[in-house]
Order: C-alpha cells, then sequence, then structure tokens
C-alpha cells in the first residue's frame, strides 16, 4: 500500500508491469502448467489419513459371511427382472418385506426433453422400491442409503442380490444408531433424482413422481454399488459428482481403509496404484489418473448414481465391481465384508462428515492434492488476464492514480462510446441465449424439414447455431457507430478480458477442473488477441482453441487415457454425444456445464472474436 | 398434626400387560399405581408421614404446588404403522409437563427449580428446560386428574428431543417403587434386557384422582408406566419363542407383597383358536377390557394367588409364534414428519396427519414447537386434505423471540374421511452466534415432535363409569362419552443442520483474521486517513538567491 500510495513508485511499478508484460505473461502460463502437472508427483501430495474421528479408531467387526446367498438372490431378481420385463416390484416388496423392512415404492415418469440415444430411451416410467431398516431405540432422525440400481440386461444383479442379503444380515443385529435404506432405483440417474426429489418433496427438473410415504428423518451418507458378475477382482471407487461436486474425501479414506484391512484391490479411475513414483512410468501413472479426475469433473455430470445425492448434502460414492485383473479373485461375501465395515462405521458417526476435504484431486486412492495446492495453478492463469488488463488500462490512458483500484471500475468505458463497447457484448450474449435456447425449442421443425431423428436435429442445431455465431457479429458494431477506432477495440477487449477472469474465477471456485481446462484454452489465445494480427493464421488458432474444439480435445484425452483410443470419425461422433448428454444432463438432473458454456464461455469468447475482426 | 381417617389407607397396585404385536414384536407394558390418600394442597399442612408414596416426589409437589405433573423419558419411536397404539404415547426423548396450583404466584421460577430438581431426581438432562423450550399450550394438554382447571397460564410444557435414555434413568425410576426391584413385577426390570430392544420407555405421572366411585375424597395418584417392546429379529435367533425369562431373563416367583393386586395379562384377541400363537401356562381366567375403541380378550395370570407358580414356584409365560409377521397395519390416526427442501437457508416442515376411518370425519388438535432458531414464515402456513385448503377452526400461535422463547402453534383440524391432510410452512434458518452451537454442530439440531391429539371414533362403545377393578391399562385417560376415546400421536423429531462454521480451524480462523486486520485494515485506514501534498521541487540556488532579493524588494517571487 505504501507502494501505491507515493506516485512516483507506482509508476516505476506499471511502467515495469507494461514494459515486462508480455514475458511475464508468458511465465505465468508455462508455470502454471508446470505447477499442475507437478501435483501428480508424489514428493508434492499429502498421503491421505481419516480425519473423522468417529471412523478413525473405532474397531469394527466384520462377519457378513451369506454371499452364496446374495448369489442366489441375485439369480432370482434376474429372472423375476425378465419376467417383469424391468423393475419386478411385486417380487422385490416381498423380498424386502420377509427380511422386515419397512417397505415403500414410488413410481415415476418423465417425458424426456429429446430422446436419449445412448440410452434408447424417451418416455420414462418405472418404479423405485426401497425398504427401510428401523434402527432400534431410535427416533427416525438420521438414516444411511444404500442403493442398487435396476439396470437391463445382465448388468447389476449381483448388486441387488448382495443389497437383499446385506439386508437380512444387517436385520439380525442390534447395534444400529441409525436407519439404513436400501433402494433399489429403475432408470439408473431418473429414478434417482425421483426418488431424491420425493424424499426431499422438491421439485426442480420437471419430474412426475408419487410422493413417498416412508422417511427416516435427514440422510447422512450414501453408498451406491454397481457389481455385474459373480466374480470380482477388484473394486472401483466413483467419487465425481453432479457439477464436479465430490463427497467428503473421508469417505474415499474409508473405502481405502477397509480395502486394505480386508486385502481388496481397489482401484481410482480404474487404474491400480504404483507404489514407483520416482520412475517415469509411476509419475505418468499417477498423472494419468489425476487427468482423468479432471476431465471427469469438469464434464460436471454425475458418473455414478451417487452423484445426485451431493446436492442434497448427502455424501455418496459409488462402488463398482470390476472383474478385469485375472489374478486376484474374490468372492461376494468379502464386499459384503466391506461394505457392512463401511455402513457400520458410517453408523458410528456422531455429525455428518464434515471433518476432511470437500475440494480435492487423488493422483492414487492413498494420495490426495488439496485445495490449496491446486487453486495456485489457476491463480498463474488467472493473473494473466488481470495483467493484460492492466495494460491495457494504462494503454488507455486512464488517470494513473487508480491504476490498479480502478479494476473494478473499468466496465465505465471514457473515451468512446458505452455503444461501441455494448453492441458486441449484447450481440454476442443473445447468440449464446439462442445457442441455450433454439436447439432442443427448434428440434420439431428440424425433424420436419432435414431426414434427421430429434436427437440428431438437437445436436446438429446446436453446432450450427455456434458456427453461425462466428459469422454473425464482428461487424455490427460498424451499422452503429460508423468506424471502429483504435480506443474501441481496447475498451472492448479490457471489458473481455476481466469478463472472463471474473467467470473463469467463479467457475474454478465451484469446479475447480471446469474452470482449469477452460482457462488452459481461453487464456493464451485470448490474452494475445489484437486485430492487427494477419487475419487468416489468427482466426483459424481462435476456432481451434474455441470452447467446442475444448470440449473435442478433452474426448480425444479421455478415450486415450482411459486406453480406448478413437479414430477421428468416431471421436467426432461421441463429440456430438457429449453435446447432446450435456443438453440432456441440463434437462434432467440440473447439471450447470450446458447453460455455463451457452449463456457466458461461449458470448466472452465471440467478444474476442469481434476484436479480431475490429475494423 | 397427621389425623389419618381409619378407613383410608394407601394402595399399590402393579400390572404387567403383555401384547404379542402384528409384527410379530412383543409389547411388554408395566404399570405400577400408587394411591395416596391424602390432600395436602386443600388443608395446607405440612405432611411428613409417607408409607407407599416415595418421599422425594411427596415433597416436590407441595413444595412446587404442582397440581398434575406428567414426564416421559423415551428411547427410540413408537412404530404406529407396525404396532398399533401405545397405551400410553410418549415423544422420543424427554417430555415434561405439569400443571401448576392455581395459586402459584410466579409460575417460571417454580417451573425453573422445578425442572431442575427433577433432573437430580430422575438422573436426567432436565435442566436443560429453560424458556428457549418451554411452551404454554392452549389447548392440547388438559389436566387428566381431578378438577377442571382451564387457564394455561399454569401449564408448562417442554420436550427435550436428544435426551438419550439408558441405565442411570432405570434405576432411579425403579426406586420410587414401593418394592424397588426386590420383589412383584418389578424383578423383572433388568437393564440388559430392557436396553436390548427396539422400544423403551419410562415414565411416572401424578394427579389427583377420586379416592372412590362417589369422590367423597380425593387422593393423589402415581402411576409409574415402562413400556417395552422387544425385536422377533434380533434377539429371537430366528426362533420365534418368547417367555418371560427370554425377554426379561427372570421369571416371576411371587407378587410384590405391599400390592393389593398384581397381575399379568396376555392379549389374546388375536388368537381365539390358538392359530397365531400357542401361550402356555395356560389360563382359564379371561378378562375383557375395551382399549382404545376395541375390544379386546386377555388371558389374567393373579399373582396374589399361589397356585399360579405351580410346582416349581416360578411362573414363566411362554408364547410359541406360529404365524407369520402381517403387513403394515393402517391405524385410525397416524401422522409423520419431515422436513422438505436443500440447502441452508430455507426449509419446508411438513407435517402429515392420516384419518384412515372409512366414513367418518372427526377433528384433531395439531400442536407444534419449534426452536426460534427455525424463523417460521407463519404466512406460508397451509393445510391441505384431499388437495383442497382446509381451513383450521382454531389456531393459537404465539412467535418466537430470538434466544427467549419458541413459537408455538396449534390448530384444530377437521380431518375429513380417509384422507391425507398436509400442513406445510416455510422456515429459514438463524445464523447462532458462535457460543450458541451445541458441541457437535454437525449433528444438527433437533426440533421436538409434534402432538396431534384427538377424540377418534370408537368402533365399540368406550366404558365410561370408572371403577377400580378396571384394568390400570385402560383406565389412564378418563373416558367422557361412550362414542370416541382420546388419542395422543407424537411425530418423529426433526434434526436439522443450520449453517455451521468450521470450528475445527480456529486456529486458521484466528491467523486469517489477525492477517487481514493487520495488512488490510491497518493500510486502508492509512490510505484514507492520510492527506497526500505534492513536494515542491527545491529551486535552484541562482533562483533561491534572486527570491530573496525580491521579498527583500517585495517584489512576487518567481515559481
Amino acid at each position: 500500500m505504501g507502494l501505491l500510495s507515493d506516485p512516483n513508485r507506482r509508476k516505476a511499478l506499471t511502467n515495469l508491469l507494461t514494459r515486462l508484460n508480455a514475458p511475464i505473461c508468458m511465465v505465468c502460463y508455462l508455470a502454471a502448467i508446470v505447477w499442475f502437472m507437478g501435483l501428480a508427483f508424489e514428493p508434492f501430495t499429502l498421503r491421505t489419513y481419516m480425519s473423522e474421528n468417529a471412523m478413525g479408531s473405532t474397531m469394527v467387526e466384520e462377519r457378513f459371511s451369506s454371499g452364496e446367498r446374495a448369489l442366489s438372490l441375485a439369480k432370482e431378481f434376474d429372472a423375476h427382472k425378465r419376467k417383469a420385463g424391468g423393475m419386478p416390484v411385486e417380487w422385490l416388496v416381498k423380498a424386502m418385506q420377509a427380511r422386515g423392512l419397512e417397505v415403500f415404492t414410488q413410481s415415476f415418469s418423465r417425458k424426456l426433453p429429446f430422446p436419449d440415444e445412448n440410452k434408447e430411451r424417451y418416455m420414462v416410467r418405472g418404479t423405485n422400491v426401497y425398504g427401510i431398516l428401523r434402527a432400534p431405540r431410535a427416533p427416525r432422525t438420521e438414516a444411511l442409503v444404500i442403493t442398487a440400481p435396476c439396470s437391463p440386461g445382465n448388468s447389476d444383479n449381483q448388486a441387488v442380490g448382495l443389497l437383499l442379503a446385506l439386508a437380512q444380515y444387517f436385520r439380525n443385529q442390534i447395534f444400529w444408531a441409525k436407519d439404513i435404506i436400501f433402494l433399489v432405483n429403475e432408470h439408473d440417474l431418473i429414478g434417482m433424482q425421483a426418488w431424491l426429489e420425493g424424499y426431499h418433496h422438491t421439485n426442480i427438473t420437471g419430474m412426475e413422481y408419487s410422493p413417498l410415504q416412508g422417511r427416516a428423518g435427514s440422510i447422512q451418507a450414501a453408498l451406491s454399488l454397481e457389481l455385474s458378475s459373480d466374480v470380482i477382482t477388484s473394486l472401483d471407487l466413483i467419487l465425481e459428482g453432479l457439477n464436479g461436486q465430490l463427497p467428503n474425501l473421508d469417505l474415499a479414506n474409508l473405502f481405502y481403509a477397509f480395502c486394505q484391512k480386508l486385502g481388496v484391490l481397489c482401484t481410482i479411475q480404474g487404474k491400480l496404484q504404483r507404489n514407483d513414483w520416482d520412475t517415469a512410468e509411476g509419475y505418468t501413472h499417477a498423472a494419468q489418473t489425476m487427468m482423468l479426475m479432471v476431465l471427469k469433473q469438469a464434464c460436471g455430470r454425475s458418473w455414478g448414481d451417487h452423484g445426485l445425492f451431493l446436492r442434497y448434502h448427502i455424501e455418496a460414492a459409488s462402488i463398482r465391481g470390476i472383474n478385469g485383473f485375472r489374478h486376484y479373485k474374490m468372492d461376494v461375501a468379502t464386499i459384503g465384508r466391506l461394505l457392512e465395515g463401511m455402513v457400520r462405521k458410517l453408523n458410528n458417526l456422531l455429525e455428518r462428515l464434515h471433518q476432511s476435504y470437500f475440494f480435492y484431486l487423488l493422483p492414487s486412492l492413498s494420495r490426495f492434492v488439496s485445495i490449496g495446492y491446486y487453486m495456485p495453478a489457476f491463480g498463474l492463469l488467472a493473473v494473466i488476464l488481470l495483467l493484460r488488463a492492466l495494460d491495457l488500462w494504462v494503454n488507455l490512458g486512464a488517470p494513473a492514480l487508480e491504476a490498479v483500484d480502478g479494476v473494478t471500475e473499468a466496465e465505465q468505458p471514457s473515451g468512446p462510446g458505452v455503444l461501441t463497447v455494448l453492441t458486441p457484448v449484447v450481440i454476442s450474449h443473445l447468440t449464446g441465449v439462442a445457442l441455450y435456447l433454439l436447439p432442443v425449442h427448434l428440434q420439431e421443425m428440424a425433424v420436419e424439414h432435414f431426414p434427421v431423428s430429434e436427437t440428431e436435429a438437437v445436436v446438429l442445431t446446436a453446432v450450427a447455431i455456434y458456427t453461425a455465431g462466428l459469422a454473425l457479429p464482428h461487424n455490427t458494431q460498424r451499422l452503429l457507430s460508423g468506424e471502429g477506432t483504435e480506443q474501441g477495440w481496447k475498451v472492448l477487449k479490457l471489458t473481455a478480458l476481466l469478463y472472463l477472469a471474473v467467470l473463469l474465477g467463479c467457475t474454478a471456485l465451484i469446479n475447480f477442473s471446469l474452470g482449469f481446462v477452460l482457462a488452459v484454452t481461453l487464456v493464451p489465445i485470448t490474452a494475445s488477441m489484437t486485430p492487427h494480427m494477419p487475419k487468416a493464421l489468427s482466426a483459424l488458432a481462435m476456432v481451434l482453441l474455441s470452447p467446442a474444439f475444448t470440449i473435442l480435445y478433452c474426448v480425444f484425452i479421455y478415450q486415450e487415457l482411459i486406453e480406448a483410443p478413437v479414430s477421428v470419425g468416431e471421436g467426432w461422433m461421441l463429440f456430438l454425444s457429449v453435446i447432446s448428454q450435456g443438453i440432456l444432463d441440463h434437462a434432467l438432473y440440473g447439471s450447470l456445464v450446458y447453460p455455463l458454456l451457452a449463456l457466458f464461455i461461449y458470448p466472452c469468447w465471440l467478444m474476442f472474436w469481434n476484436i479480431l475482426f475490429w475494423s | 398434626c397427621c389425623q389419618r381417617h381409619p378407613g383410608s389407607v394407601d394402595q399399590f397396585q402393579e400390572e404387567l400387560v403383555i401384547r404379542p404385536l402384528h409384527s410379530g414384536d412383543i409389547y411388554a407394558s408395566f404399570q405400577f399405581r400408587t394411591l395416596w390418600d391424602t390432600d395436602f394442597l386443600q388443608e395446607r399442612q405440612k405432611v411428613s408421614h409417607y408409607r407407599l408414596f416415595p418421599k422425594s416426589l411427596g415433597q416436590v409437589l407441595s413444595k412446587f404446588s404442582v397440581r398434575e405433573l406428567h414426564i416421559s423419558f423415551t428411547q427410540g419411536f413408537w412404530r404406529t404403522m407396525q404396532w398399533g397404539q401405545p397405551f400410553i404415547p410418549s415423544p422420543p426423548g424427554a417430555e415434561l409437563w405439569v400443571w401448576f396450583h392455581d395459586t402459584v404466584s410466579d409460575v417460571d421460577g417454580n417451573w425453573k427449580e422445578l425442572t431442575n430438581v427433577l433432573s437430580g431426581i430422575f438422573c436426567a438432562s432436565l435442566n436443560f428446560i429453560d424458556l428457549t423450550n418451554t411452551v404454554q399450550p392452549s389447548a392440547s394438554f388438559k389436566p387428566l386428574g381431578l378438577g377442571n382447571a382451564t387457564d394455561h397460564r399454569f401449564l408448562r410444557y417442554a420436550t427435550l428431543p436428544r435426551e438419550i435414555v439408558c441405565t442411570e434413568n432405570l434405576t432411579p425410576w425403579k426406586k420410587l417403587l414401593p418394592c424397588g426391584s426386590k420383589a412383584g413385577l418389578s424383578v423383572l426390570l433388568k437393564s440388559e434386557k430392557l436396553f436390548h430392544s427396539s422400544f423403551h420407555s419410562q415414565a411416572v405421572h401424578i394427579r389427583p384422582v377420586c379416592q372412590d366411585e362417589q369422590c367423597t375424597s380425593k387422593a393423589w395418584e402415581l402411576r409409574q408406566t415402562l413400556n417395552v417392546v422387544f425385536d422377533l429379529y434380533t434377539s429371537g435367533q430366528g426362533k420365534k419363542e418368547w417367555s418371560l425369562f427370554k425377554m426379561f431373563s427372570r421369571t416371576l416367583t411371587e407378587a410384590c407383597p405391599l400390592a393389593t393386586s398384581s397381575k399379568v395379562y396376555v392379549d389374546i384377541t388375536d388368537n381365539p383358536e390358538g392359530e397365531l400363537f400357542e401361550l402356555s401356562p395356560a389360563t382359564p381366567l379371561l378378562s375383557q377390557a375395551v382399549v382404545l375403541g376395541d375390544r379386546r380378550t386377555y388371558s389374567v395370570f393373579d399373582l396374589t394367588r399361589a397356585e399360579m407358580f405351580g410346582q416349581l414356584r416360578s411362573l414363566n409365560l411362554l408364547l410359541r409364534w406360529k404365524g407369520d409377521s402381517g403387513d403394515m397395519l393402517r391405524p385410525l390416526l397416524h401422522a409423520e414428519r419431515y422436513v422438505a427442501g436443500f440447502g441452508l437457508q430455507t426449509g419446508e416442515i411438513h407435517t402429515v396427519i392420516y384419518n384412515n376411518h372409512p366414513y367418518r370425519a372427526f377433528p384433531v388438535l395439531l400442536m407444534d414447537s419449534v426452536p426460534w432458531y427455525l424463523q417460521l414464515y407463519i404466512h406460508t402456513l397451509t393445510v391441505t386434505s384431499k388437495s383442497r385448503d382446509n381451513k383450521p377452526s382454531y389456531i393459537h400461535y404465539q412467535p418466537a423471540k430470538d434466544r427467549h422463547r419458541p413459537h408455538l402453534l396449534e390448530m384444530l383440524i377437521q380431518l375429513p374421511p380417509h384422507s391425507m391432510t398436509e400442513v406445510t410452512v416455510q422456515f429459514e434458518r438463524a445464523l447462532l452466534k458462535w457460543t450458541e452451537y451445541t458441541p457437535d454442530p454437525n449433528h444438527g439440531f433437533y426440533v421436538g415432535s409434534s402432538v396431534v391429539s384427538a377424540l377418534v371414533p370408537s368402533m365399540v362403545a368406550m366404558n365410561t363409569n370408572f371403577t377400580q377393578d378396571q384394568p390400570l391399562f385402560s383406565s389412564f385417560v378418563p373416558v367422557k362419552e361412550e362414542s370416541s376415546y382420546f388419542v395422543r400421536v407424537y411425530t418423529e423429531p426433526l434434526l436439522v443442520n443450520l449453517p455451521t462454521p468450521d470450528f475445527s480451524m480456529p486456529y486458521n480462523v484466528i491467523c486469517l483474521t489477525c492477517t487481514v486486520v493487520a495488512v488490510g485494515y491497518g493500510s486502508f485506514y492509512n490510505l484514507l486517513t492520510r492527506t497526500f501534498q505534492v513536494d515542491e521541487p527545491s529551486l535552484p540556488l541562482a533562483k533561491r538567491l534572486a527570491n530573496l532579493i525580491r521579498r527583500i524588494r517585495g517584489v512576487p517571487l518567481l515559481a
């Protein structure tokens, strides 16, 4: 502050910053990338540890042994599922009642905005069945949830079988302090959404459902089970939830602790842990695991049935059985014991899980990167935008006294008319609104006029509007205010830079991965953009670093990381399906990535596009 | 001073009712009644002679001018849908309601002292009852004993939903019994078994009653009740067999010698032909009673008769199940409650009341006492039955005062036949001061059960004339008319999370605050208060000399 209140020294500082602006920005960008990649390096990360006292020191003995029963129940469930052609409601109700649960059902229906071609559904109608195991001498104020999906085909039968076997075993125990809800949900996330909305009596997505009859107070934690084969070799933990929300790290720690205790092979992002961090392969492995987490989190969708719980402040994770590592086989009873142990520890909780981190990245199950470690990587990127803005501000010759404090007041340009700046801003945002609204609303018209299905219509309309947006706005300011001036683009760029900085900053606070991925691609091009660059070349660069292409790259990188590389054609098809899934996720579960991209990021990018074609 | 009438003596009765429940569980309900033939409140005399009535309670009654006292400690929630109605309902946690005598001038003071004394007597945290969780219901809690007090200024009601009930509460409760746990039915009260159950509730009810049918003289009645539900699954180990020994790890060998009557009732109404369960030893003694709108048949075991104990000199009732546990029940009146919504800013309390009577509508009194830190938006109160607006015929609402008193909402609602009535009200979660959080703030804050009181239409004619030889369990609530009976239903308490700061990081918070204050505030203050002046650059020597000469000459100086 002393530095700033002295006009001479301030002048020297701003001179330094403007003179060295470009090199500083370059250094920042490189430092950000290096910092981020360094996060996966084991010596730089922390070892995970159990923070919650109630789960750490207490001893739990696992005694679940009816693995065979679970498998036979799974077979029975499968048979009834085939007979009923969906959820075998009656059988399941009887099976749960026979195990001494209070059983309730909930029916729901949902018409998707357009057909979901990945899962082949449009009109969805289904029933959730759940049984509540009432804890003895507990006043129905707290509950834990265990869920298993009733999925079509052969998958997840074993999960339901294990769920029922666990219910039977749990019913005979006296130590429960929280009610336990055993839920079998139909139509995966849609059923889960219906149940959660019913339980909390809200309606945020326009779902139709019958009200719930039985409740058990506030849900403290939830576990979602996905087992599809009798032989399981390892368990995968899935944490990424809706809008990139993560459960408390203690839940992951709990899972890891029991895997260690029972000698169960466990993975995260499908990747086993390696111990050779000092070799190149070891580091690459950790970096890949972390990158997968970043990509999954960035896309903001729920990667398992657990993901929807997080909105309701319920810590939840999915556990998926994998049958892939030939040499390690474990029976269902071991998984049952693992779950028993986890549920018993959760049952011991005195408070909600809150002791450990909510913001973290996991390069492996035993190592984590906390928010304090990864935020600087984003901060270094964001500071580039601010430095460029400062540079422009000084260039514009604003009163030198307010150079830094003026950052917040930059919205009122003094020189050129407000109209010059406002026009492109408004037009860009209108394009964004069109991109947000039109694809879904125009699908019928598109289907009438073109030989495409509804889903294709929606996705292709979105792509078309996106492309059309590139042609539309960059000449409009001339109509209103004549020739664009040198000052005009500078003010526009200043505005756009600050706008982008605020947008990315807010995004990164909520969903670091999304903010970081967007910043990595958007910052270099937006920071360097001027109208005086060679048009064709820089236009190409801008398009290649636009939000849509960022998604495309993410698709390719993701496929590469999960070791299922795709050709360009397949990649393109995947890209289209990612867009349709994004729009569906927004409509069905309230994911915010699509509106964020359409209504804010894309218009912001268009403003820079505008600057490039300023004349 | 204590001239006693020769005819009047204290009385003690004990009773155990065993009811095999619809769900396959076993409900055991103990009642011990001590009648104390004195009327110290009227005569204003000091009573120092105690025979059967516990002195600790008697002194409390006279010191605080208590007219009626009801206290219950409950661990667990009564599952109406599976178990039907209990004989005497109680909410989870501790509940205390007291009618003071209308001569008391400082009711709040008496109440405060009384709760502290009771806290000591029952080893419970009743001392946490203060004005912030005490209400004065205007209609829901009428005196159950003699006298027709209506001025609810002398009534105090409080619940502690978080109270945990365990053996330390049971021991002082047992000590109030004339036989302690030495003889009679109370030998069965072993804590290791009583707390190995699905539901446990113990209560003390004190009220003035008539000594005889003509009501010529009054007496104090102390009823101690203990209700427990044993779980078929967890204790049965797969075998569906019950006995006194299995339930209580004791058998009965004698009645309490001080008791005038000592009986065990087993409800066999659902089992006329022995198809549901088998009871041994069989007893030819049957008794009928009208309880909760239903005529029930009981096998009676009179412990005062020596032949009951047989050769082994012990009575061990044995119940062998044959049937399966049934579906859920549809009790005529049923209520539940939950918090809707998500996030830590607002929420909505939903209370759902079911009238399962096929054709009769009846009114219920709903009472809600909500702590002040849930700020109710009373304008959002809606009552809907069958998706139509249901206007309560009586509403008594007392808004909360922050940190002083809770909300109290009482409504008289007409329930249409075979309907579901939903009462909703929105609330905002208050921000507490950091000292006001409980030790486990992330656990959440409790909102006590709401109370639904109703006169439910009865299936059979209720017995209105009060006689001594009615079983105790059917004579607690006085019946005024034949066609209906009184039921009180408690909903589940709520656990609500309030916005909670991260208490685990006080050190970080202190460091951060200090840094912000030191760096941020200090320099801003400096910037704001300092006046800036541009230093005049010093003039060259020649000019200064020239200015010196000019000043002497009186000519304007050079800049």
